[in-house]
Parts: structure tokens; sequence; C-alpha cells
């Protein structure tokens, strides 16, 4: 046994200064550093992936603030605003959550109460934000046309993206409708019909002179993707096989799929972080509400998810940047 | 560390506002997208993405050694966390985007648009 303890023999009294505390911190609190340098290197691995399938696909990536342009009560386009808000609710609950901290160390218990509550309900206001986001995401705006060659085609009107819905006019053509559980006995589950078939918004295209086809091609003068002219619009839309509206892991109506998948990916693991981290803040709000810490002497476990909820917003600071900005 | 019975209240603010205005600073230029730091190249990307990648690592900064605390922790160990993570992300994302970019050069030629 002696031999797996490490005693001072140099007659100072600890290992780098801090005895039974290493480097002058309690071991739950290096752990949950050393616990965040590891998450952080996971998130830069995810990061740093969708960095390369960006480089790799840097001449048709989907324009973030072509994507991300919807505010929740509010219409028409306001790219980043929502998204501003989300990362300044945060930001508010970190600052929220170093107060509790500060709070803590002057043994202040209702403080400490108070503040932890207002980075819980921050928390809960984010995941909302982002469940929204998502949503939007999922359910998409505009509608587009994906070809045989696995390209993504959108519809522009002087200069401005418009929907399916703007121009296509008529019926599918082939009578076809979504099947539902109520028209059929034995039916268990089918494909999704969309409200427009291909055919038809080939033939609404044809006779609606003022659209024009965007292709996912981005012009690298003026970094805005390429509008086709309307002859070779009308070619690249004779490919078209498929119908897409929003984005899902298959098919994703603002362009490359394997953005929709980096989205959900990381965003969503993020946001699963954020989850984590309101529960284990409910955790400790009920234990300092209770005067665990009181009776410790000490609170420094608000410390410690303090840490980890700082983490969380770090990391969102990288992916505001990665997704919306750059 | 915040030492006990001493408040630092009114530093924690202080950098909440900094790092508000940068957020601020940040959402302006991605909604306006000045023209000559847009669409004009510096290193590899354009100035602009250059500004947002430094905006945020100043960020970064604040939220670790304010809010965390980084910076009254002691030397080796805030080293030992720091520098670990800056060193393997340079090289994580030097070598995945230069590896992005051959991906392309070889790839996107095959691509008929």
């Amino acid at each position: 046994m002696e031999a797996n303890i490490a005693i001072p023999s140099d007659s100072k009294e600890s290992w780098i200064g801090g005895g039974v505390r290493p480097f002058g911190a309690s071991y739950g609190k290096l752990m949950m550093w050393f616990f965040i340098l590891s998450d952080a290197l996971t998130f830069s691995g995810f990061l740093a992936a969708y960095g390369l399938t960006r480089f790799k696909l840097i001449d048709s990536w989907p324009i973030a603030d072509e994507v991300f342009t919807h505010v929740p009560f509010v219409h028409g386009d306001f790219p980043m605003y929502y998204v501003a808000f989300m990362t300044f609710v945060l930001i508010f609950s970190s600052v929220t959550m170093v107060l509790a901290v500060d709070a803590g160390h002057n043994m202040k218990k209702n403080k400490v109460t108070w503040y932890m509550f207002a980075t819980i309900i921050g928390g809960v206001i984010f995941v909302g934000s982002q469940a929204w986001e998502w949503n939007t995401f999922i359910n998409g705006s505009y509608g587009a046309i994906k070809t045989s060659d696995d390209k993504i085609l959108q519809f522009v009107k002087d200069g401005h993206q418009i929907a399916l819905s703007d121009f296509v006019v008529g019926d599918r053509g082939d009578e076809r409708v979504t099947h539902t559980k109520k028209n059929g006995l034995w039916f268990e589950s089918g494909e999704i019909i969309p409200k427009y078939s291909v055919s038809q918004v080939i033939t609404s295209y044809k006779a609606d002179p003022s659209v024009q086809v965007k292709s996912e091609l981005i012009n690298v003068d003026e970094k805005q993707k390429i509008v086709l002219s309307r002859e070779k619009g009308l070619e690249e839309l004779l490919k078209g096989t498929q119908i897409v509206e929003g984005a899902n892991l298959q098919v994703n109506e603002y362009g490359n799929t394997i953005f929709a998948n980096f989205f959900f990916f990381i965003t969503g693991f993020h946001g699963f972080h954020v989850f984590s981290g309101i529960l284990i803040n409910i955790i400790i709000f009920f234990n300092v509400i209770l005067g665990t810490y009181e009776k410790r002497g000490s609170y420094e476990m608000v410390e410690k998810v303090g840490l980890y909820w700082h983490f969380v917003d770090l990391v969102w600071v990288f992916v505001f940047t990665f997704f919306y900005l750059v | 560390m915040a030492h006990a019975n001493e408040s630092n209240v009114k530093r924690i603010w202080n950098v909440f506002w900094i790092l508000s205005a940068i957020t601020i600073v940040e959402v302006f230029l991605g909604i306006y997208k000045p023209v000559t730091l847009h669409l004009t190249k510096f290193l590899g990307t354009s100035p602009l993405n250059w500004v947002f990648i430094i905006l945020t690592l100043a960020k970064a900064y604040g939220i670790t050694w304010a809010f965390m605390h980084m910076e009254g922790e002691k030397t080796w160990f805030r080293r030992s966390i720091v520098w670990t993570a800056v060193f393997l992300i340079c090289y994580l994302v030097t070598f995945l985007l230069i590896e992005g970019g051959y991906l392309f050069n070889i790839l996107g030629p095959l691509v008929n648009w």
C-alpha cells in the first residue's frame, strides 16, 4: 500500500502545492475540468468534421443567411436575429450561474437559490428556442426539387426566393394523395405524397416566365447562389425526380443533405448537453433549498455544475460562429 | 479563484457587457456583410471570417477566464487544460481542413454543374 501513496519526501508539504488538493483545487473540481477538456475535444472533432465536409463541398454549401431566416410570430426574412437572441439567453444564464457561485462563496443561501432558478429558466428558454429552430428547419419554408443527379433546385422571382405555392398552379395530374389511417382497413404506413407533383411544377414553370431556377452552385465573386437562365433552368428541371419540402436525414430543401445531417447532429448534441445541464442544475437547486450545502459549509457543488454550464455556453459560442456566421 | 467573502459581482457584469457587445458586433457584421471584408480574400478565407473567428476566441477567453475562474487556478493546472485543448484542436483542425481542401480539388472537377 505504502508504495502507492505519494508521500512528500522533499520536505515540501504537497505535490504542486496541493496535498490532498493537487493544484490547489478539490478532486471534484479537477475532474470536472478534465471531463470538460475531453468533451471540448469531442465537440471540436464534430466541428472539424463539419469543416472538412464544408471545404469538400465549398462551391455548393448552403448559405446560412438563406437557411435560418425565421423569427417566431413575425413574417419575412430576418436572418441571424433569432439565433442571436438564443446566444444572449445562454450568455445571460451563464451570468446568473456565476452570480450564484459568487453568492455561494459568501454563503448567501437565498441569493444562490434565486440565481440558480434564473439559470434554469434561461436553459429552458434556450432548449425551447432550439426546438422551435429544429421544427422550422424540418418543415422547411419554400420547397424545392431534387434532380436525378442529387442537386437541389430552388425557385426565385425578382431576385427573391419563392415557395412552390407562390407559382405552382393546377392539380397534381395523377390524383394521388397521402394515404392516411382512416382511409383503409389494413393500412399501416405509406409515403407522404406532396401537394404538388414534379410535372405540375414543370408545367407551372413553363407558364410563368418571371420564375427562375436557382442552383446550388455559388458564384465565387459575389458569394451568391447562381440563378440559371430560363432555358438552362428548364433543362435542369426536366431531370427532377422528387419534391422536397423541409429537411431531414435523407433530403434537404436548402441544399446538401449532409448540411442538414451536421446541423441535426451538432446542435442536437449540444442541445442534449443543455438538457442534461438543466437536469443537473435542478438537482443542485433543490439541494440548495434543502440546505445541504449550508450544512456542509461550502457551496462548491454549485461551482462544479457552474463549470459544466459555462462549458455548454462556450460550445454554443463556437457552434454559433461556424453554423451561422462564417 | 474568488476568495471567500469577497464579491466579484461588478466584474461579472463587466464581462457580461463585453461579451454582449462582441455578440452584437458579430450579428451586425453577419447581417450587413461589408463588401470589402466579405468579398476579398486573406489567408485562405475572407477577412470577415477571420474577424468572426477572432471575436469568437475573444468570447471563449472571457467565458473561460472570468466565468469559469480559470484566471484564479494554479498556473500548471490551467496549462494542463488549456495547452492540451489548444494543441490538439489546432492539430486536428489543420489536418482536417487541409484534407477537405484536397477532397474539393480532386472531386470538384468531377461534378457536372
